[in-house]
């Protein structure tokens, strides 16, 4: 008798699960193929639309998007310091396209969940089965006085990648010796909690080469951050933090750090207690979901309510919010988190156009950030559904930050992991 | 219960969608992984390893390893503990049947060379077929970082040694000393 090796067994019941598959999928040879509409390209859109596709090859999926390449927010702070360029986080969507996904480049203005057909700025009309929403944030203009979009070119948020992040770079690279740039931290909840103190630090780690005597002033709307005991190691390690000293200074809400208005004429920073000059104002808006979201009627307040089993809006049928946009608490407005919605969104579509309930979902979300020269730390969480209370909780026991005093090998080896996290969020996102 | 048996059993499993609906899938609970390790287990690099054609076996021991923080980490030990030893196993089959994709790296190819001949004496018993996805850890195509770290970890004493791994790697180190270990990575890497 021949010996089943442990291999040839995978191999074998890897055939046969995937003709199981087949039997199940009765849908193949039936009428025309379902439309999925996705809306917006960013990391929730592009991960659903290349899902959808792996899920069910015969899905015709469509992917409408106003701009031709999409440039990542995250990993945005290493193009403030010089550590990367803005080239190398802009991304185009051949990948997509590659996976069989029609990519639009268009805006959208409109979406009928009537007759569900969705409506673009280019006079286009797209019918769907179901369409997915995932515009990610809009910026809430009046919170601040004095702070609008037709001043972002002197103070800029670049709180989207872009023409932003090359301006504040500019005028990073621009400023007096011994300047000081002003952080404006925004209110919870908003996209990438602990990226606000990432840019400080990726600033501080380019002054530290550039412009020793900087300094860079956290001015926050809140009392507690993101990964703030590791950020204080590594400001305290590499930046002086707590000594007299410091390149970065961070003052909370109890001490004065909301801000109230600006003046962008003399980059003057009114705070709750005292008034700031800095050299570089950097003014990072409180947040709500993007335009598009309160367009279609799909918001509660700020953010999108959703069945958090398959992230099907909670206010219109067939309609699925992703990402930054939805209100996924206890789950944080981050790149990952977006990555894992859209895979259980894609699941959820699928099961139901074969008229199954869709399963249980899991999520996971894991955030790196570079604090300085070998110097990375990192959260995760690995989540299930509550699904009596429709919120998505924490596995007990499991994630949070990378411990205290880790070793100087581990902290070096969280850079690389964060480099690489950022290539295999890409790759799986859209390519 | 027998290897086969629980395996055969497994395979039935996953013939009748139907019976486990309700938990996630080992190919849902599989996807939350990519963000890091690549779709369906292939990374693009640089340095976080693949996991496409992973023994089941092997994925399995080092996520329970992960658990009781037996094995040095810096982000799965974590990850492991949100998990059931069910859901290890579901996740660990997704894995073992992906192909693995891998990408071409730098390599020496001098220390490549060497690295082959230290492979063939001492390693392919174990890390069959120059290290590709078996019974053992993959090794061929690993990204080189990950390789060094794991290495790293077995000489500095914070990971426990395999069976009869720590004797393979001193007698590879006695035939070539301090090269002995970069030679073996390069050789590896070489290996796409």
């Amino acid at each position: 008798m021949t010996k089943i090796t442990r291999r040839d067994f995978i191999r074998s019941t890897g055939g046969v699960a995937a003709l199981g598959a087949g039997l199940g999928f009765p849908h193949i040879a039936l009428g025309a193929a379902r439309r999925v509409v996705v809306v917006g390209g960013g990391v929730g859109g592009c991960t659903v639309a290349k899902y959808l596709r792996k899920l069910d090859p015969n899905l015709a999926v469509t992917l409408i998007e106003s701009k031709t390449t999409y440039t990542t927010c995250f990993m945005s702070n290493e193009v403030l310091s010089g550590e990367r360029t803005l080239e190398s986080i802009t991304f185009g969507y051949d990948g997509l396209r590659r996976h069989g996904v029609d990519v639009v480049t268009d805006t959208v203005v409109g979406i009928d969940p009537v007759k569900k057909t969705v409506a673009t700025a280019g006079g286009r009309s797209f019918d769907y089965d179901a369409c997915v929403v995932s515009p990610g944030i809009g910026f809430k203009w009046d919170a601040i006085d004095g702070y609008d979009e037709s001043v972002s070119e002197t103070i800029t948020h670049a709180w989207n990648a872009g023409p932003q992040t090359k301006i504040l770079r500019r005028q990073l690279q621009a400023m007096r010796q011994g300047g000081r740039v002003i952080i404006v931290a925004p209110p919870n909840p908003f996209k990438c909690p602990p990226g606000p103190y990432e840019r400080a630090s990726q600033i501080a780690m380019y002054c530290k080469h550039h412009n020793p005597r900087a300094k860079i002033l956290i001015l926050d709307a809140k009392d507690a951050f993101s990964k703030q005991g590791l950020y204080v190691e590594g400001w305290t390690k590499l930046y002086g933090y707590g000594s007299g000293n410091s390149m970065i200074e961070w003052v909370g809400a109890a001490s004065g750090g909301k801000v109230e208005s600006v003046d962008p004429s003399t980059l003057t920073v009114q705070a709750e207690i005292e008034e700031f000059q800095g050299d570089v104002v950097n003014i990072i808006p409180p947040q709500k979901a993007g335009a598009i979201a309160f367009a279609a009627d799909l918001v509660d307040g700020d953010w999108c309510p959703v069945d958090k089993r398959t992230f099907e809006s909670k206010r219109h049928k067939d309609i699925y919010v992703l990402g930054d946009a939805s209100s996924a608490a206890k789950m944080p407005k981050s790149a990952y988190a977006a990555n894992s919605q859209a895979k259980v969104a894609a699941a959820a579509i699928v099961a139901r156009f074969l008229g199954r309930e869709p399963g249980d979902p899991t999520f996971v979300n894991t955030c790196y950030s570079v604090v300085g020269e070998d110097f990375g730390i990192s959260v995760a969480a690995v989540y299930t559904l509550d699904a009596k209370n429709n919120s998505i909780e924490e596995m007990p026991k499991s994630g949070g930050v990378s411990p205290a005093n880790a070793s100087p090998e581990i902290r070096k080896r969280e850079v690389s992991y964060a480099h690489s996290w950022f290539k295999n969020v890409i790759n799986d996102m859209m390519e | 219960m027998t290897k086969t048996v629980r395996n055969l059993l497994l395979a039935v499993l996953a013939l009748s969608p139907a019976l486990v609906a309700a938990a996630p899938s080992g190919e849902a609970l599989a996807f939350t992984c990519a963000g890091c390790h690549g779709t369906d287990g292939s990374s693009v690099g640089p340095s976080m390893p693949s996991i496409a054609g992973m023994d089941p076996e092997v994925f399995v021991d080092a996520m329970k390893d992960y658990q009781v923080d037996k094995r040095n980490s810096s982000i799965m030990n974590r990850i492991a503990k949100g998990y059931t030893a069910q859901q290890l196993e579901d996740m660990a089959w997704f894995f073992a049947r992906q192909r693995l994709q891998l990408l071409p790296q730098k390599y020496d190819a001098a220390l490549a060379a060497r690295g082959k001949l230290l492979h063939d004496k001492h390693c392919e018993k174990c890390h069959e077929n120059g290290g590709r996805p078996g019974d053992a850890g993959t090794l061929a195509g690993q990204w080189m970082p990950y390789l060094q770290h794991t290495m790293d970890d077995f000489m500095s004493g914070k990971r426990d040694w395999p069976r009869k791994m720590k004797r393979k790697v001193d007698a590879a180190i006695a035939d070539d000393g301090k090269q002995a270990i970069p030679a073996l990575i390069h050789y590896y890497a070489s290996q796409h």
